[in-house]
């Protein structure tokens, strides 16, 4: 459980690394006048709600992929593991995933820049490339599958399907956000701050899940 | 869907008003009445779970007088019992209920971030309660695993509801995860970001400050419930290995290999001892608040009781293998986490002493809600101090199998939370529906059910030093147990049937409240908090009006030095109260 443990610590200490900058030495027994300009909260204005519910989120996700993962590393001490020789296929699929974060990443400077022109071939290429991870992780598996490699033939292959399966189940998600983000942008619906902001918060998610599956990907290598 | 900050808007007519019956009752993205629907549901699963326990104490009361109560559906009883109370009472009528209606009108928005999140929240809440319940009609019955539905025996023949009731009990928990997702991310986001002018973190009542952490810990803990439900699924449905040892089962090699129950209990503990607190720390806050108010006395310490929430959410982590003595781990870990559990009784017992230190010289007004949270700091301390006994691993390894466990844990974590639940319900009740309630009934409903739990629970401690076992059935003839524990489980019995009959007093008091309750002040408790201070009452959609408030001060004004009323709302700007003003406090 040691991962799940450090994983936690860390979301916790950074929490309590700014609960304790905002209650170091207040006196909170002490009324005040306020200002008429102060902001409602104290992270400053509405933009940022969507990326604190974001934030909260990754943590969560977080949380569930360390609690799996430390699962693996006690399943694996266990005698019956045999390790999994892994499909080819996954180091496409992991180029694609760069390159859908990298599509991106540039769609999301292109939208800050204001250049609306960029917006379209941006996100459909995200769009095609993330496609082709997802559908590359079904080949994988059918590979897997022909092969006689299946869910119960060993534990080692389970936490595989496992992994793959949630980490997919996870890019879906990221999909039906993006797939509303260029609907409106397709549509011509898009206003300019909206449709920025809808794209900057899905590159973050998409940096994070190609963090992850990086993660695994190593996991799943190296075990 | 709806992603803008509703609560940052300052003019009712931008608000979506809700015009007819179905958008205002059934499909509200109103925090108010989104609380309401969870407080409903949460209450009436809650009923459900203890008319179980009443079944499960006819029979070890009685034993074998009932033909309706057999093995099977006794194990049955017993573990749907265990979880509607944990998760699906305690945990949503915290958090969605309490937790909705309070956190936005506490800090002073108009609503949570995400409304329609916040619905979609109460109706995935909902789906999962159905899926529970249907699991009591599906052939084989509802799992009779027990709560804590430990592999291999939750899927193994012999174990009632095997065929549906483990797999829908498990998607249950699965949907139920989602929606308390949904809620915990507006409840996060909305204290973080909603928040009115001048309300600091450190001006927010202890109520939110409860909430707020408990659904942090939520957050972070629930994932390990999915992904334990998940696996166990995977076992029981796929025939993986992660959970099931190579067994056989009635002779036969069901196919399973090498895989470890003891990974489940890491998991589900993980998930299991931050569950406690998720909901205990809700009502820590509520406690605190209610003690205040009442008591007419300012919180003692109250930078102490935040950072008392914020240790005890950090300590919950890493103590969840107490739970897990008995299962054969290397003593050196039994070691730490002896040492993590007693540790978390230190914030623990501090906010104990606030509480008492708070009622010291105050102004006490023994109301209904003041006597549940007076109640609360009598029970809870009696549940913690034989928390300290079965902390400790050679005191725990004897008792862990016997009945003091079960006292010790309704004693913390289903009188005390329950006893909150009920103080906030009449302390709010006022708000919530603008009228008042009956007094005297409210003191019937707290003296029958505050006298009602010790007459079961104290003679349960005496049966556990006894060695009475738990989980059994029947207690067949031993000679350790002398006939007179039958005499006490039937005393227990009639106690615990007295309990629940006497609940309908409260919901007498509802019935009378909403049909002849006098109409109650704005502000009956002359409390400081700013749900109290809404232009209407009760609050209307998008609670304040035309202006948000602006916070001045902390939620604790009481009694100040000086000034004519003994409470100080926190919208009162500081130059209306007296200059020069000192009324202690903490330096």
């Amino acid at each position: 459980m040691e991962i799940g443990l450090i994983t936690l610590a860390i979301i916790l200490a950074s929490l309590l690394g700014w609960l304790l900058k905002q209650s170091f030495n207040t006196q909170p027994w002490v009324a005040d006048e306020v200002s008429a300009t102060a902001h409602h909260g104290p992270l400053g204005d509405e933009s940022n709600t969507r990326l604190i519910a974001l934030m909260t989120l990754l943590a969560v996700v977080t949380s569930f992929f360390a609690l799996i993962l430390s699962a693996y590393a006690l399943r694996m001490e266990l005698g019956d593991w045999v390790p999994m020789t892994e499909p080819q296929m996954l180091w496409t699929n992991t180029a694609m995933l760069i390159l859908a974060s990298v599509a991106f990443q540039w769609t999301r400077n292109a939208a800050v820049k204001g250049r609306a022109s960029r917006l379209k071939p941006g996100l459909i290429a995200t769009g095609l490339l993330t496609t082709a991870f997802v559908v590359g992780q079904f080949l994988a598996w059918q590979e897997l599958r022909a092969n006689g490699q299946f869910m119960t033939v060993n534990p080692s292959n389970a936490f595989f399907y496992f992994l793959t399966g949630a980490h997919a189940v996870h890019i879906l998600g990221g999909m039906y956000v993006w797939a509303r983000a260029t609907t409106r942008v397709l549509l011509g619906k898009a206003e300019g701050s909206a449709i920025r902001r809808s794209i900057e918060l899905c590159t973050i998610y998409w940096h994070f899940l190609l963090v992850v599956w990086l993660i695994l990907f190593g996991l799943l290598l190296s075990t | 869907m709806s992603y803008v900050a509703i609560a940052d808007r300052d003019h009712e007519q931008e608000h979506h008003d809700p015009q007819s019956f179905i958008s205002k009752y059934i499909w509200s993205q109103d925090h108010k009445v989104i609380a309401i629907q969870y407080g409903i549901t949460a209450v009436f699963v809650g009923l459900i779970a203890l008319g179980l326990s009443a079944m499960m104490r006819l029979q070890l009361g009685f034993p074998d007088q009932f033909s309706f109560i057999n093995p099977e559906n006794y194990y049955q009883f017993v573990t749907m019992h265990g979880m509607i109370m944990v998760i699906y009472l305690l945990t949503a009528l915290f958090l969605g209920g309490f937790g909705n209606y309070l956190i936005p009108l506490m800090c002073g928005s108009r609503d949570m971030v995400f409304p329609f999140l916040n619905m979609l929240s109460y109706w995935v809440y909902l789906l999962s309660v159905i899926i529970l319940l249907i699991s009591f009609f599906v052939p084989g019955g509802s799992t009779g695993a027990g709560w804590t539905l430990y592999p291999p025996q939750a899927i193994m023949q012999g174990t009632p509801g095997i065929e549906w009731g483990i797999l829908l009990m498990l998607a249950s928990l699965g949907v139920f995860i989602v929606a308390f997702t949904m809620g915990g991310l507006n409840y996060v986001t909305t204290v973080l970001q909603a928040r009115c002018k001048g309300m600091t973190l450190m001006r927010m009542p202890l109520s939110v400050w409860g909430i707020f952490i408990a659904t942090i810990l939520g957050l972070l803990a629930f994932p390990a419930l999915l992904v334990s439900a998940i696996m166990m699924i995977f076992d029981k449905t796929l025939m993986t290995s992660f959970f099931m040892p190579a067994i056989s089962s009635m002779g036969t090699d069901p196919g399973y290999t090498g895989g470890s129950p003891i990974l489940f209990q890491h998991l589900f503990w993980f998930f299991g001892h931050p569950e406690v607190y998720i909901v205990a720390l809700p009502a820590f806050g509520i406690v605190s608040d209610l003690l205040s108010t009442h008591a007419r006395k300012n919180i003692f310490g109250y930078r102490m009781m935040v950072w008392a929430i914020i240790a005890i959410g950090g300590l919950s982590f890493v103590v969840w293998a107490h739970h897990m003595y008995v299962s054969g781990m290397n003593p050196y870990f039994g070691f730490f986490f002896a040492t993590t559990t007693l540790i978390i009784a230190v914030p623990t017992a501090l906010k104990v002493y606030n509480w008492v230190l708070t009622l010291w010289e105050g102004n006490i007004h023994l109301r209904v809600p003041m006597l549940f949270s007076i109640g609360f700091v009598f029970t809870f301390i009696h549940g913690g101090l034989t928390g300290l006994f079965l902390g400790n691993v050679t005191i725990d390894l004897p008792l862990s199998d016997t009945y003091f466990v079960v006292a010790h844990f309704h004693m913390v974590m289903g009188v005390s939370p329950v006893l909150v639940v009920f103080g906030a319900i009449y302390h709010w009740w006022p708000k919530i529906s603008g009228r008042m309630y009956n007094e005297t009934l409210g003191k019937w409903h707290f003296w029958m059910t505050f006298l009602g739990t010790y007459s079961i629970y104290l003679p349960m401690h005496y049966l556990g030093f006894q060695g009475v076992p738990r989980r059994y059935f029947s207690m067949g003839n031993t000679e350790f147990m002398p006939a007179s524990a039958q005499d006490l489980n039937a005393w227990i019995t009639m106690s615990a049937l007295f309990v629940a009959a006497t609940q309908l007093l409260f919901f007498a008091n509802i019935i009378w409240s909403l049909t002849r309750g006098p109409k109650s002040d704005p502000n009956p408790w002359d409390a400081t908090t700013l749900e109290w201070q809404t232009p209407d009452h009760p609050p209307k959609h998008g609670n304040w009006g035309h202006d948000l408030p602006v916070c001045h001060r902390w939620a604790y004004d009481y009694s100040v030095p000086g000034y004519e009323d003994d409470f100080i709302p926190q919208n009162v700007p500081a130059d209306k109260a007296p200059a020069g003003r000192d009324h202690g406090g903490e330096d």
